[in-house]
């Protein structure tokens, strides 16, 4: 029977855990703790519903339902001073609860504070566009709609941005294998030579470090060698070390003629 | 064997169609001066742009993805290909990023080196980024005295780690190597000689005519611009905005050496200009500084967490406890906290940032790579709106985009 894998999450897994080992957690601080953030974090409160705040190595984080991205931000920016947004993108949580986490993350120059806005949607909801707050959102929300397939409305040109535009899959969600699937394996030789290629070409071949028995032009196997490009043999081949024309004094070695002797003669 | 037309998908059917004085331009993505992969669709009027709409993409690699099917330590020589002109301030971001994520403290020693290696990257990117932005405008002379003095600074960085291009020369936890012998006399020499050449590049630049009329005034970036588009490094300095991470959010030891933050209020390519030059004045002074802190400092170069990072190689060669500590780190990998940081840190071009959510497994369940240029890259929608096609060039040189970071 074949191994059971994981076909909701491809990625790579440790081939070994213990059992026993719990790994330690950051530890959250309260948001007290800083006066800057809990005054910023009050300033939320008192419009938005926070779902949870705490701080992580020095930032904020704070969630908030995803409807309120727009409008929060927006507060974030014309009052706490938040006045760039960094970063932007999705983390894949389907597997476990069908959900993705999105987050934002912001930097205050004047305040020297950083603070992560983070939400949760469904697989198939549709988020509101923060291009109109920060335009740094632009390429950011097009990455992300490209690399987890996550639809944004109010987007100026909602396109893909890294991959082809007819790519199919979207390839940083976990269920997306790391070579790419089998339309990946396809894309190129249907783009450039047409499908009616595929029997003569073959797919393409996305693993680099992959070594295939049967091509004897570009692969040796040690034992089993035959000549360039004729067909793979399971016969072992037979090799006496022999220099070219033979080498002075020293006897060629025949290992099919040798004997190993038990005592020094 | 190919059909002729089979070449050309469809979206590189672009109408070059002539309207009136309206036209639409394809610049690259094989373009000499588009630094990189970079393709733009411009739409003219006349001479002018009207609409540039850049398309990314050509030198995409999943680097995220590949991160998720990594350990930490096999993805620190992959960073060396995002930014290749500054390799070391990519590691040294990651490490940074993943020492953060596990709370670990890095020796003094270390940290000499690292800052000293990074302050050399920041003036070999500076160098050829001067080096190749010359070479756009047509200031030929530029790119051979600048290269000059890179390969100088290459050659520092090679006696070092071996490497000139993907250096890999920063570990989590450390360094690999201490500095060798001698390395800081050359370093120097070379560091005394450098405000010299870049009096000379000055020279050749700061009042020429040319060079004045293709930069001043091309490229202006406002302060609203800069803050909503995410703009850092010299972008968001050459709009007036004072912000450097080394100042303002101090890592390693930048809150012990003096330097001072160059700020540009002309918003333009020329006050651009000026201060890359400063910026690599700053970086002499920098490592004029960590020079003397070198031989201060205690010999470790590693950091002791054998939870994490693997022993210095002369105890794992020697110690059997080390190397079964190392066995262990290098075949199933460390395991962070669970967790997740952002970290911050001034690469030659500006934020290069790592956010990294850890599930407490050997690889990182997300890892996010927020590179200064793909948000650069992003503003010349608007930036190149209602300039002339000739300056096109111009302010792509100027923005410093490198396609390794923007594409990952």
């Amino acid at each position: 029977m074949r191994p059971y894998s994981d076909k909701q999450n491809v990625q790579k897994k440790p081939y070994y855990s213990d059992r026993y080992f719990v790994a330690p957690q950051i530890p959250k601080e309260a948001v007290e703790g800083d006066a800057v953030f809990a005054q910023d974090l009050a300033v939320l409160q008192s419009k938005f519903e926070i779902k949870e705040a705490y701080i992580q190595r020095g930032q904020l984080v704070v969630y908030i339902d995803a409807r309120d991205n727009v409008a929060l931000l927006q507060t974030l920016k014309d009052e706490c001073a938040y006045n760039i947004l960094s970063e932007h993108s999705a983390i894949d949580w389907l597997a476990k609860s069908n959900e993705f986490e999105l987050f934002y993350q912001l930097l205050s120059t004047s305040k020297r504070k950083r603070l992560r806005v983070k939400c949760f949607i469904h697989e198939k909801e549709v988020l509101q566009s923060v291009y109109g707050v920060y335009k740094s959102a632009d390429w950011a929300e097009r990455e992300m709609y490209d690399m987890f397939g996550i639809v944004i409305s109010g987007h100026p040109y909602m396109k893909r941005l890294l991959m082809p535009d007819d790519w199919f899959g979207y390839p940083l969600l976990k269920t997306y294998p790391l070579h790419g699937d089998e339309a990946a394996r396809w894309y190129e030789i249907d783009k450039i030579f047409g499908k009616e290629y595929r029997d003569i070409i073959g797919p393409e071949e996305r693993d680099s470090a992959r070594v295939d028995e049967n091509d004897t032009y570009r692969f040796a196997r040690l034992g089993h060698e035959v000549p360039f490009g004729a067909e793979p043999s399971r016969e072992k081949t037979f090799h006496d070390y022999q220099e070219e024309g033979g080498v002075t004094i020293v006897k060629s070695l025949k290992k099919s003629e040798s004997k190993i002797v038990k005592e020094r003669p | 064997m190919q059909k002729v037309n089979r070449l050309k998908p469809f979206f590189e059917n672009i109408a070059f169609e002539r309207e009136d004085n309206h036209m639409i331009v394809n610049f690259g993505p094989q373009h000499p001066s588009a630094h990189g992969q970079l393709r733009l669709i411009l739409e003219l009027d006349g001479e002018k742009v009207s609409k540039a709409t850049p398309d990314i993409g050509y030198l995409h690699r999943g680097m995220e993805k590949m991160a998720e099917n990594m350990i930490y330590n096999e993805f620190l020589p992959t960073t060396d290909r995002m930014d290749y002109i500054a390799a070391t301030s990519n590691n040294y971001g990651f490490a940074l990023a993943v020492e953060t994520l596990i709370g670990l403290e890095v020796p003094r020693r270390a940290k000499v080196i690292r800052m000293l290696l990074l302050e050399l990257n920041r003036i070999t990117s500076h160098l050829f980024w001067l080096a190749t932005h010359a070479l756009d405008v047509g200031a030929m002379t530029i790119f051979l005295y600048a290269f000059r003095e890179r390969e100088y600074a290459l050659d520092l960085i090679e006696d070092y780690c071996g490497a000139r291009l993907t250096h890999s020369s920063v570990r989590i936890g450390g360094v690999p190597l201490d500095l060798p012998k001698g390395w800081l006399e050359k370093l120097n020499a070379y560091v005394n000689r450098l405000p010299y050449d870049i009096e000379d590049y000055e020279g050749l630049l700061d009042q020429n005519r040319i060079w004045k009329m293709r930069l001043e005034g091309v490229g202006i970036v406002t302060p609203e611009q800069a803050q909503s588009w995410g703009c850092s490094g010299p972008m968001l300095r050459g709009s007036g905005i004072a912000w450097d991470i080394r100042k303002e959010e101090p890592y390693e030891l930048y809150d012990e050496v003096e330097f001072d933050v160059p700020v540009s209020t002309t918003c333009d390519s020329y006050g651009r200009y000026k201060l890359h030059m400063e910026e690599m004045r700053q970086s002499i002074r920098i490592l004029k500084q960590l020079m003397p802190m070198y031989d201060e400092t205690a010999p470790e170069i590693i950091a002791h967490a054998p939870q994490y990072v693997s022993a210095p190689k002369e105890q794992i060669m020697t110690q059997n406890y080390s190397l079964m500590q190392h066995f262990v780190l290098v075949t199933q990998g460390m395991r962070p906290p669970v967790g997740e940081v952002y970290v911050p840190t001034e690469s030659p071009k500006g934020e290069l940032g790592f956010y990294i959510n850890s599930q407490g497994d050997p690889y990182p369940y997300r890892l996010k790579l927020r590179a200064p240029s793909f948000f650069h890259t992003a503003l010349l929608q608007e930036m190149l709106v209602g300039e002339y096609l000739a300056d096109v060039v111009a302010i792509i040189g100027n923005a410093n985009i490198v396609f390794g970071e923007i594409d990952r």
